[in-house]
C-alpha cells in the first residue's frame, strides 16, 4: 500500500468515524437519561434527509436556509416522538419503551415507503460542500474533509454546555438518578425534551454531511448507519458523550482498514467481534461507568 | 421425582415421534389439481414487492401488469366471456413473507401468477404455487434457481448465468483485461451474477484484481473503493439493487476512478441517471427505441400515455415517463397467460382449471415486447438476446438511456 | 374451583383445541389462508415462547433470536436436503464433500439442529452471559448479525451455499401415515412448549424467575447464577433453532437475508404483546399478529372502489403503516400486554367471568410485580 492510499483511506475512515460520532451522541444521550435504547433514531437520520430533498427541490429554497429548515423539522420529529411514543411510558416496564421505539422505527420506514415510494431519491447537491480540494496526492470532496472538523466542534460545543450550564447540570442530575433530580425541583420532561432536540440536531446535521457525498435516500437508509452508530455508543460505553465520539472514529477507523486489507466480506462481522471483545474486558464500554450494584 | 418424570413423558414421546418419522419418509406428495375458475371471472395474481428493497423495481413491474389488464381485460374461451381481475399482493421483498403473501393469493383463488421482482422471494413462493397447481410467471426473476425442479414456474426473462456471461464477453471484447467485481452480501442475484461474470471473465482470459462485498442497506462505499482504485482495473462488475446503484456511483467518481462500470438488468432506471453515471453499460430485456419490433413500439407509445394519466403512476415511475425493462416484463408475463388463456378456446373442458393454463402455457409462443416468447423445458423463456445500454452525456438532459449494441448468445458459445 | 373441576376443564379444553385443528384442517382446502396463517402462527409461537423463556421468564434481554433461528434454519437444510437434489441447489459453487451424500429424516434433522443453536448459545454464552442488561442485549444483537454475515460469506460458500441460500428443503412429511403433514407443526411445537411449561412450573423455573426479580436476592438464596442463566440460556437457543427449522421446512428455501434483525424485534413484539412472561400470552398473540400482519390486513394494500367512490389512502404500503400504528397503540394503552405476566388458569377465567376482580388483584400482587 503506497502513502496516497493509505491517505485516502484515513481520510475516509475519519471522516465515516465523524458522522457515525454524531449520530452516536444521540443514541448515547437518550440512553444517559432514560436508558433507551432509541431504535429510532436512525430513521430520524432517513427522515432529515427526506425533508431535505423537500426543502431544495420540492420547494427551491436555497441550501443555506434548507439547512436551517432540515434542522428545525428533524427536531421538531424527534420531540413529537418523544412526546407522543416515550412520553406516557415513563413508568412502563423498559421493555415497553424499546418496544414503543421499535413500532416508531417501523412506523417512520413503514410511513416513507407509503409516501415516498421505495424507489431512491437524489439527494440535492450544494455546491460548496462538493468541492473537490487535493491535499498533496489526495484528492476528496470538501465535505470529507470537514466532517470530523465539525464533529469536534460539535462535541466541544456539547461538553461545554453540558459542563458549564444550568441546562446541563440539570442533565447530569437527570442522569445520575431520576427520581433524586426531580425531588429537587428539575423539570424531567422539559430536560428530557431538550435532549432530543440536541440530539435530533446532531442527527440533521449527521444527515446533511452524510448524504451529501452520497447522494441517495430510500427508506431503509437509516437503519445500517443507525446500528453502526447505535455501536459505536456502547462500544465507547453508552451513556458517555467522549465515549460516544470514540466509538464513532474507532468503528469507522476499523472497518474502513478491514476493508481495506481486503476482507470486506467480513468488516461488519469484525465490528461485531471487536463489540464483544471490548465488553469482555470492560463490560460497561470504553468510557462507561461501572455501574454500582444495589441491593 | 414429578419433574423428572414428566420430562421422561416427554422424552418418550419424542421417541415415539421419530419412529414415526422414519417410518413414514417415502414422498407422496398428492398431484396438485389446482384452481378452477367460477363464474366468468378469471383471477390473475399479481405477485410482487411493492415495499422492502426491490419495492421500487417491483412496482414497476405492476405498473406493465396493470397497463396489459387495461387493453386486455376480458378473454373469450368456447363462447363465455371472462373479466380478468388482478389480484395484487406485496411480498414485501421478505422471503418469509413471501410464502404468506403467495398463500393469500391462492386463497383468492387465482388461477396463474405473474411475479415476482428479485428471484429469492420467487424461489420461497415457487413450493406454494406447485403444491397448490397454481402456474406462475416471473418477469425478471433472473436466478436458475426459480424455474429448476420447479413444473409450474415459468419466466419471460434471460438467466443469470446468460447475462453474467454476456457482459464478460463484452468486457473482453472491448479490450478490458482486469475487472473488479462488487457484489451484495447475502444477496442471491448480485452474487450469483458476480460469480457467472467471475467465471466466464477468467475462461475468455480476464483477471479478476478485486473482488469486494458489501452488506444489504449499505450506503458507504468509500472504503472498498478506495482498495478497487489501488487495483486499478479496467472494469468495475457491480450487478446490485437501484438503491445502491444511485449511491455508489457518485462515490466511484468521487474517488476518481476512471474504470468503465458494467452492471446487469436492474440499473435499468431513470434514477440513476446523472453525470456520475456516463460512462455506464449494463445489460437488459428490451430496448424503448428498438423501432424494428412493432410490438415495442405500440407498447412503448401505449405506456407512456399510460403513466402520464396518473400522477401517482409517475411518482411510481421514478419520476418520468421513461419505459423500465421490467414493465415491459411485466406486461410481456401477463400476455403469455393470456394467450395461454386464449389457446384454451375450443378445447373441451367442464371447467378452466390452473393446471390446464399451465399446460396451455407451456405451448404459448408469440410475439412479445421483449421479443419472441417460448419456454423451454424448464420453463424459461428463450431468449438470446440481451440489450446493452449505456448512459452518455445526452441522458443527463434527457433522462434516457442510449443503445449500445445487442448481444446474442450464439456470439460466444 | 377445586383441582379435579380444574383437571376436567383442561382435558375439556384442550380436547376442544384438537378438534377446532382437525376442523381446520377437515373444512378447508389445501388452497386455505387459514392453513398457512395457523401454521406460521404456531411456528412464531415456538420462537416467541423460546424468546419469552429468556427475556420474559429469566430477565435476560436477548436479542439473538433471529441468529439461533437462522443456525437452526440451515443446519436442518445443510443435513435434509435430498441427495438428488443437492448439485440442483449448489449449482454456482459444488456441495461439500462430506454432505454430498447426507440426507437425514426431518426429525432427526430437528434435532440436529436445535443441538447445533445450543452448542453456540453455550459457546458464546459463556464470556456473553457476564454482561448486563443492555450490553448483553447488544452482545446477542451482535452475534445475530455475525451469524447472518457468516452464513452468506465465501469461505462456507460448499456448505451453507453462500449469498445463493439453500432451497429444496423437505417440507412436512405424513406422519405415521395417518396423521396428515399439515398436523406435524403443531405436534412439533406442542411437544415443545409442553417442555418449555414443564420447565418453567420446575424448580429450575422458579429459580429463573428469582433470578428476574432480583440476582442479589437469588444468589443469596443459593441459586447458582451462572448456572442457571445459562441453562436457560442454552435451552431457550434450542427450541429457537427447532423454530428455525420449523421455518425452513414451512418455507422450502432459506438464505441469510430471510433472518434479519427485524426478524428478532417482530418476535419481541409477539412476546411483549403477549405480556412479557407469560407463555400462554405468546402463543395466543403469535397467531393473532401473524393473522393480522399476514392476512386480515392484506385488504388495506388494494385500492378498493364504492361505486365510483375512490378509498382514500389504500394503496400499496398502507398495510404496513396501519400495522405499526397498530402495534403502537397497543404498547401505548395496553402495555401489559394481553395477558400481563400472568398465564392461562381456570381460577383467572372463573374470577374474571364472576367479577371477582378483588381476589384477583391481591393475588397478582401477592406474586409479584414483573422486572422494572
Amino acid at each position: 500500500m503506497d502513502l496516497t492510499t493509505f491517505l485516502s483511506y484515513c481520510l475516509t475512515g475519519i471522516s465515516i468515524g465523524g458522522i457515525y460520532a454524531l449520530i452516536a451522541i444521540g443514541y448515547t444521550m437518550v440512553y444517559g437519561i432514560l436508558r433507551l435504547i432509541n431504535f429510532a433514531h436512525g430513521d430520524i437520520f432517513m427522515m432529515a434527509a427526506y425533508f431535505m430533498i423537500f426543502a431544495m427541490v420540492d420547494f427551491m429554497i436555497p441550501w443555506y436556509l434548507s439547512i436551517v429548515v432540515v434542522v428545525i423539522a428533524t427536531v421538531i420529529l424527534g420531540v413529537v416522538i418523544e412526546k407522543v411514543a416515550y412520553k406516557p411510558l415513563r413508568s412502563a416496564p423498559r421493555m415497553s419503551i424499546m418496544i414503543s421505539a421499535i413500532g416508531v422505527s417501523y412506523l417512520l420506514q413503514n410511513t416513507a415507503t407509503y409516501l415516498f415510494s421505495a424507489l431512491p431519491k437524489s439527494y440535492p447537491s450544494i455546491d460548496v460542500l462538493n468541492k473537490r480540494i487535493t491535499i498533496g496526492d489526495v484528492s476528496t470532496s470538501l465535505v470529507t474533509f470537514i466532517t470530523p472538523i465539525i464533529t469536534i466542534i460539535a462535541v466541544i460545543l456539547l461538553l461545554m454546555l453540558i459542563k458549564h450550564t444550568k441546562v446541563g447540570m440539570a442533565m447530569r442530575a437527570v442522569s445520575k438518578d431520576f427520581e433524586t433530580a426531580q425531588l429537587m425541583g428539575i423539570k424531567i420532561n422539559d430536560i428530557i425534551s431538550i435532549t432530543f432536540v440536541i440530539g435530533c440536531f446532531l442527527a440533521a446535521l449527521g444527515s446533511i454531511l452524510y448524504f451529501t457525498p452520497r447522494p441517495s435516500v430510500f427508506p431503509l437508509s437509516g437503519s445500517l448507519p443507525g446500528l453502526k452508530c447505535f455501536i459505536a455508543a456502547v462500544f465507547g460505553g453508552i451513556g458517555s458523550i467522549p465515549g460516544a465520539v470514540v466509538g464513532g472514529f474507532i468503528i469507522g477507523l476499523s472497518e474502513t482498514f478491514i476493508k481495506a486489507a481486503g476482507y470486506s466480506e467480513f468488516s461488519d462481522v469484525f465490528t461485531f467481534v471487536l463489540l464483544v471483545v471490548v465488553l469482555m474486558f470492560r463490560p460497561t464500554g470504553l468510557f462507561g461507568e461501572k455501574m454500582a450494584e444495589k441491593v | 421425582m414429578k419433574r423428572i418424570s414428566g420430562l421422561l413423558v416427554i422424552v418418550m414421546l419424542l421417541s415415539v415421534f421419530a419412529f414415526g418419522c422414519g417410518g413414514g419418509d417415502d414422498e407422496n406428495t398428492p398431484v396438485a389439481s389446482g384452481i378452477a375458475v367460477e363464474g366468468d371471472v378469471i383471477n390473475i395474481g399479481v405477485f410482487e414487492p411493492t415495499t422492502g428493497e426491490n419495492g421500487g423495481g417491483g412496482m414497476q413491474e405492476v405498473l406493465g401488469v396493470r397497463y396489459a389488464n387495461s387493453l386486455y381485460p376480458t378473454v373469450e374461451i368456447n363462447g363465455t366471456t371472462y373479466t380478468i381481475a388482478l389480484k395484487e399482493v406485496d411480498n414485501q421483498s421478505d422471503k418469509a413473507a413471501a410464502v404468506t403473501a403467495a398463500q393469500s393469493l391462492i386463497s383468492q383463488k387465482v388461477v396463474a401468477v405473474i411475479g415476482s421482482y428479485g428471484s429469492g422471494v420467487s424461489i420461497a413462493a415457487g413450493e406454494t404455487f406447485q403444491s397448490a397447481g397454481v402456474p406462475a410467471v416471473g418477469c425478471s426473476c433472473t436466478n436458475p434457481q426459480v424455474t429448476l425442479g420447479n413444473d409450474f414456474y415459468f419466466r419471460a426473462c434471460f438467466l443469470d448465468p446468460f447475462q453474467g456471461t454476456v457482459m464478460a464477453n463484452y468486457a473482453i471484447d472491448e479490450g478490458y483485461t482486469t475487472a473488479a467485481v462488487i457484489s451484495q452480501n447475502g444477496d442471491d442475484y448480485s452474487t450469483g451474477l458476480a460469480g457467472f461474470f467471475k467465471q466466464a471473465y477468467e475462461s475468455l482470459g480476464g483477471t479478476i484484481v478485486a473482488d469486494e462485498t458489501y452488506q444489504t442497506n449499505e450506503s458507504d462505499f468509500n472504503a472498498i473503493l478506495t482498495s478497487v482504485k489501488a487495483a486499478d482495473p479496467d472494469v468495475i462488475f457491480c450487478p446490485s439493487s437501484i438503491n445502491t446503484a444511485t449511491l455508489i456511483l457518485p462515490q466511484i467518481s468521487a474517488n476518481g476512478i476512471e474504470a468503465t462500470v458494467l452492471a446487469s438488468d436492474t440499473w435499468e432506471n431513470a434514477a440513476i441517471i446523472s453525470d456520475d453515471a456516463v460512462g455506464v453499460v449494463f445489460s437488459t430485456f428490451f430496448d424503448e427505441k428498438d423501432e424494428s419490433n412493432p410490438v415495442a413500439k405500440e407498447f412503448v407509445d401505449g405506456f407512456k400515455a399510460y403513466l402520464n394519466s396518473d400522477p401517482q403512476n409517475i411518482t411510481w415511475n421514478a419520476n418520468t415517463d421513461t419505459v423500465a425493462a421490467v414493465s415491459a416484463l411485466g406486461y410481456d408475463s401477463y400476455m403469455a397467460i393470456y394467450h395461454a388463456l386464449e389457446a384454451l378456446d375450443g378445447k373441451e373442458l367442464e371447467t378452466i382449471t390452473s393446471v390446464d393454463i399451465r399446460d396451455a402455457l407451456v405451448d404459448v409462443s408469440f410475439d412479445g415486447v421483449t421479443g419472441a416468447i417460448a419456454f423451454d423445458e424448464n420453463g424459461d423463456a428463450i431468449k438470446d438476446t440481451a440489450y446493452l445500454k449505456t448512459v452518455t452525456e445526452e441522458s443527463v438532459n434527457t433522462k434516457e438511456f442510449q443503445f449500445v449494441k445487442t448481444q446474442s448468445v450464439a456470439d460466444m458459445q | 374451583m377445586t383441582k379435579k373441576t380444574k383437571l376436567i376443564c383442561s382435558v375439556i379444553a384442550a380436547a376442544a383445541l384438537i378438534v377446532l385443528l382437525i376442523c381446520s384442517y377437515e373444512l378447508t382446502d389445501s388452497t386455505s389462508m387459514l392453513r398457512s396463517v395457523l401454521q406460521l402462527g404456531a411456528i412464531y409461537a415456538l420462537a416467541a415462547v423460546s424468546m419469552n423463556l429468556l427475556n420474559g421468564v429469566t430477565g435476560l434481554f436477548s436479542l439473538g433470536q433471529a441468529g439461533f433461528m437462522a443456525v437452526g434454519a440451515y443446519t436442518f437444510a445443510i443435513f435434509t436436503i435430498p441427495v438428488d437434489k443437492k448439485a440442483g441447489v449448489y449449482y454456482l459453487y459444488g456441495v461439500a464433500d462430506g454432505l454430498a451424500d447426507i440426507a437425514l429424516p426431518s426429525f432427526v434433522g430437528l434435532i440436529i439442529a436445535g443441538l447445533m443453536a445450543a452448542v453456540l448459545a453455550a459457546i458464546i454464552g459463556a464470556p456473553v452471559l457476564r454482561l448486563k442488561s443492555d450490553y448483553f442485549a447488544i452482545a446477542t444483537l451482535g452475534f445475530a448479525e455475525i451469524v447472518r454475515i457468516l452464513v452468506a460469506s465465501s469461505p462456507f460458500n460448499r456448505i451453507t451455499n453462500g449469498s445463493l441460500g439453500l432451497k429444496a428443503i423437505p417440507g412436512f412429511q405424513d406422519l405415521f401415515g395417518f396423521i396428515p403433514a399439515y398436523f406435524v407443526p403443531f405436534i412439533v411445537v406442542a411437544l415443545c412448549i409442553a417442555f418449555i411449561v414443564l420447565l418453567v412450573r420446575s424448580s429450575y423455573g422458579r429459580a429463573f424467575k428469582a433470578i428476574r426479580e432480583d440476582e442479589i436476592a437469588a444468589e443469596a438464596m443459593g441459586i447458582n447464577l451462572a448456572k442457571h442463566k445459562r441453562m436457560a440460556f442454552i435451552i431457550s437457543s434450542f427450541f429457537a433453532g427447532i423454530s428455525g427449522a420449523l421455518l425452513a421446512q414451512f418455507l422450502g428455501a432459506v438464505q441469510s437475508t430471510t433472518f434479519p434483525l427485524a426478524m428478532t424485534y417482530n418476535i419481541l413484539l409477539i412476546v411483549v404483546i403477549g405480556g412479557m412472561g407469560s407463555t400462554t400470552g405468546s402463543i395466543i398473540s403469535a397467531f393473532l399478529v401473524t393473522a393480522a400482519k399476514e392476512w386480515w390486513l392484506r385488504f388495506l394494500d388494494v385500492e378498493h372502489y364504492i361505486g365510483d367512490f375512490k378509498v382514500p389512502f389504500m394503496r400499496t404500503g398502507f398495510r404496513m403503516v396501519v400495522f405499526s400504528i397498530i402495534l403502537m397503540v397497543v404498547v401505548l394503552f395496553w402495555r401489559k400486554g394481553i395477558m400481563g405476566n400472568k398465564e392461562f388458569s381456570w381460577d383467572g377465567l372463573y374470577n374474571f367471568f364472576t367479577g371477582k376482580k378483588a381476589k384477583k388483584a391481591a393475588k397478582a400482587a401477592e406474586g409479584g410485580s414483573i422486572v422494572e
